[in-house]
């Protein structure tokens, strides 16, 4: 008996970018030309033979992959189901950014761009696009918020040392939601030469679906690896944390049209859902437009778009990718949120019983598992999305 | 025939549409702003509504916009100041702004209030084209506004028709693809404007972004019937002082009264 109505448009939006009611592109006429570009171009290019060559080469050569799926045999008995991690943390540069930023770069070639920028939260994103600018030997401009490049420090060196500029945002809430509006201004100021590269499953189509592709390549290493592991290639729960929702679009991807699988997203709460101080998008939002997409955006009754927070500067987000949106209406996904105390808590006790130290967003996936009520015969997938030496700081507060 | 069309019906050239922030730089300026407008030589008002998010907007819109919510602005406490506009204003006023406060206001609900105020048009950078035919457009029609679509230089030529034909009023040409505020070489702009001049579109062009004073006025009029005044007139307001002043002083500058 199917648990769900699976939908072909999750993987598939339509030719405007839409799942359901959520997606298209709301952007100026001053960016129609590169993002129309884009959207009747990536697809051709994504699966041209000679363009996945050289991406496959790089996932395998220069990233890592695949990465391990990892029994967590201590997690497992304390959580009573068997759970495995998905150790995207062990991508080159510490997190699945760079699966996209790869893709992204192979892709801004191929268009005969000279110059990218990006924005970024937690830096990995930053650290992730200025490493396969190095690598290609292309400019490259980072939008990061002001509060972010005081609280990810180690980023930001990073970021400078592999020949990146860091331009500081300083509107709004200097977060995330900024270094985005900051990076859209620019690409606006000099369009024909600069490639964007958005770091989640966020803005105007395509670029939403164009990022759940490239990292689409984490479920599609899950479904192979589990399969060699249990017999089955799917498990009963897949887990990630949503910002944007990059690594959950990742991981969801290849399990969106298999029923029998839960999807679980898990959101910042913050110091709690209802605090004020909050990134629990689905529980606090309603539709909207935010960053040429619509979707479901944290809002006053006005309209304003609100300053969300989070202890994580990755999810301290005011939307989230228009799939999630779908996947959030139409129930085929459950959204769970775990606190900043939550996550901290989890991160140290992962540490402690696996030898893994997580970043501070992907600890937010492991705060849910004992709420899950899981069954002794159940598989669970967490997306183990990056690790944690960029929360040092934030964790060395807390020893 | 509409208020617009009128405008350019009675002007040949040099048409001067200027930019304002409601609710800035005080909340309850915005009609001040309006009438000193209009006392001083503007043809057209285009009336910002402030959003959180405006991205296709410099930093000196964006700053105003993020005080004057902070003064309290928003579109209901708009439509209660400007609801008697039309006793006083009587050249046209359109509004500009993003979609994301108008659909959490309604965006039929929006349409109706700004014709009932006596609003002349609406510019809306981030609604695109699929939309506006999909669903908004109709809405938009029906309640005798004038919508405004902008252009650039990179918008291909059957692209630049199409938005024409769904224009009324005029169409916005936007002299570089570039936020609101920055320079730019007027010689690059010149060329681009006599293409758009050569097309015979149905609707007359306004050139915006990057005019400040006499000389870009005039430089930007030349191929045009007129050209739109934003960050240039909202750097005025920001240096404070007196709001008529300020406004014919500038304006006097640019018209070189």
């Amino acid at each position: 008996m199917p648990l769900f109505n699976v939908n072909d448009n999750y993987q598939n939006p339509t030719a405007e970018g839409y799942y359901g009611d959520y997606g298209g592109a709301y952007i100026p006429e001053m960016l129609y030309s590169n993002v129309e570009t884009l959207k009747t171009q990536y697809l051709q290019i994504m699966y041209d033979p000679i363009f996945q060559a050289e991406f496959q080469y790089l996932l395998k050569d220069y990233v890592g992959r695949p990465t391990p799926l990892f029994l967590a045999e201590r997690l497992s008995k304390e959580i009573g189901a068997t759970i495995y991690l998905k150790r995207e943390d062990l991508c080159h540069t510490g997190a699945h950014k760079i699966n996209n930023t790869v893709g992204q770069i192979i892709l801004a070639q191929r268009l005969g761009k000279k110059k990218i920028i990006a924005e970024t939260g937690a830096g990995q994103h930053g650290v992730a696009t200025a490493t396969v600018c190095a690598l290609k030997g292309m400019e490259c401009v980072i939008y990061m918020g002001e509060k972010d490049i005081e609280r990810q420090a180690p980023n930001v060196a990073r970021m400078k040392m592999l020949g990146a500029t860091v331009i500081p945002a300083k509107s709004g809430s200097k977060t995330l939601k900024d270094a985005t509006n900051e990076a859209i201004r620019a690409w606006i100021n000099e369009p024909n030469e600069t490639h964007y590269i958005i770091g989640s499953v966020v803005g105007p189509h395509p670029y939403p679906d164009m990022v759940a592709r490239f990292q689409s390549v984490i479920s599609e290493e899950i479904r192979k690896q589990l399969k060699e592991k249990t017999g089955s290639e799917l498990p009963t729960h897949v887990v990630a944390c949503v910002g944007g929702g990059s690594n959950a679009a990742g991981a969801f991807y290849h399990f969106l049209n298999e029923p029998t699988v839960q999807i679980v997203a898990v959101e910042a709460a913050g110091h709690g859902v209802h605090s004020g101080l909050s990134a629990a998008t689905t529980q606090l939002g309603s539709p909207g437009i935010l960053h040429g997409s619509k979707s479901i955006v944290m809002q006053t009754s006005d309209g304003q778009v609100v300053e969300p927070h989070s202890i994580s500067a990755g999810l301290d987000y005011p939307g989230i990718g228009p799939l999630h949106a779908f996947l959030y209406e139409s129930k085929r996904g459950i959204f769970l949120s775990a606190t900043d105390e939550e996550a901290l808590e989890s991160a140290f006790h992962l540490s402690k019983i696996e030898g893994i130290i997580p970043a501070l967003e992907t600890a937010h996936a492991f705060s849910v598992l004992p709420k899950m009520n899981l069954k002794a015969s159940d598989v669970v997938v967490v997306c183990l999305s990056g690790r944690g030496d960029k929360d040092l700081a934030t964790y060395m507060e807390h020893l | 025939m509409s208020k617009l069309e009128l405008v350019f019906k009675e002007k040949s050239k040099r048409i001067l549409n200027v930019y304002c922030t409601a609710g800035y730089p005080s909340l309850d300026s915005t009609m001040k702003v309006m009438a000193s407008l209009q006392k001083n030589g503007a043809d057209i008002i285009e009336l910002g509504m402030p959003y959180s998010d405006p991205l296709a907007d410099g930093e000196v819109i964006q700053v105003s916009s993020m005080k004057a919510l902070a003064n309290g602005m928003n579109i209901a406490v708009l439509f209660e100041q400007i609801k008697d506009m039309r006793k006083s204003i009587t050249i046209p006023v359109i509004l500009m702004g993003y979609m994301n406060p108008i659909l959490q206001y309604g965006f039929e609900a929006f349409c109706k209030k700004a014709k009932e105020v006596g609003i002349d048009g609406l510019i809306l950078p981030d609604l695109p084209l699929f939309e506006f035919e999909d669903s908004y457009g109709k809405i938009i029609t029906e309640n005798n506004l004038d919508f405004i679509f902008l252009v650039t230089p990179e918008t291909p030529d059957q692209r630049v028709k199409k938005l024409d034909s769904l224009s009324n009023g005029f169409l916005y040409a936007v002299s570089s693809s570039a936020t609101t505020g920055k320079d730019k070489d007027f010689n690059v702009v010149a060329q681009y404007l006599q293409k758009l001049q050569a097309m015979h579109l149905k609707n007359p062009i306004l050139v915006g972004f990057g005019i400040k004073d006499k000389a870009t006025f005039d430089a930007a009029t030349m191929h045009t019937r007129g050209a739109i005044i934003g960050s240039a007139y909202i750097q005025q307001l920001t240096k404070g002082g007196d709001i008529e002043t300020t406004t014919s002083e500038f304006l006097n500058n640019v018209l070189g009264a």
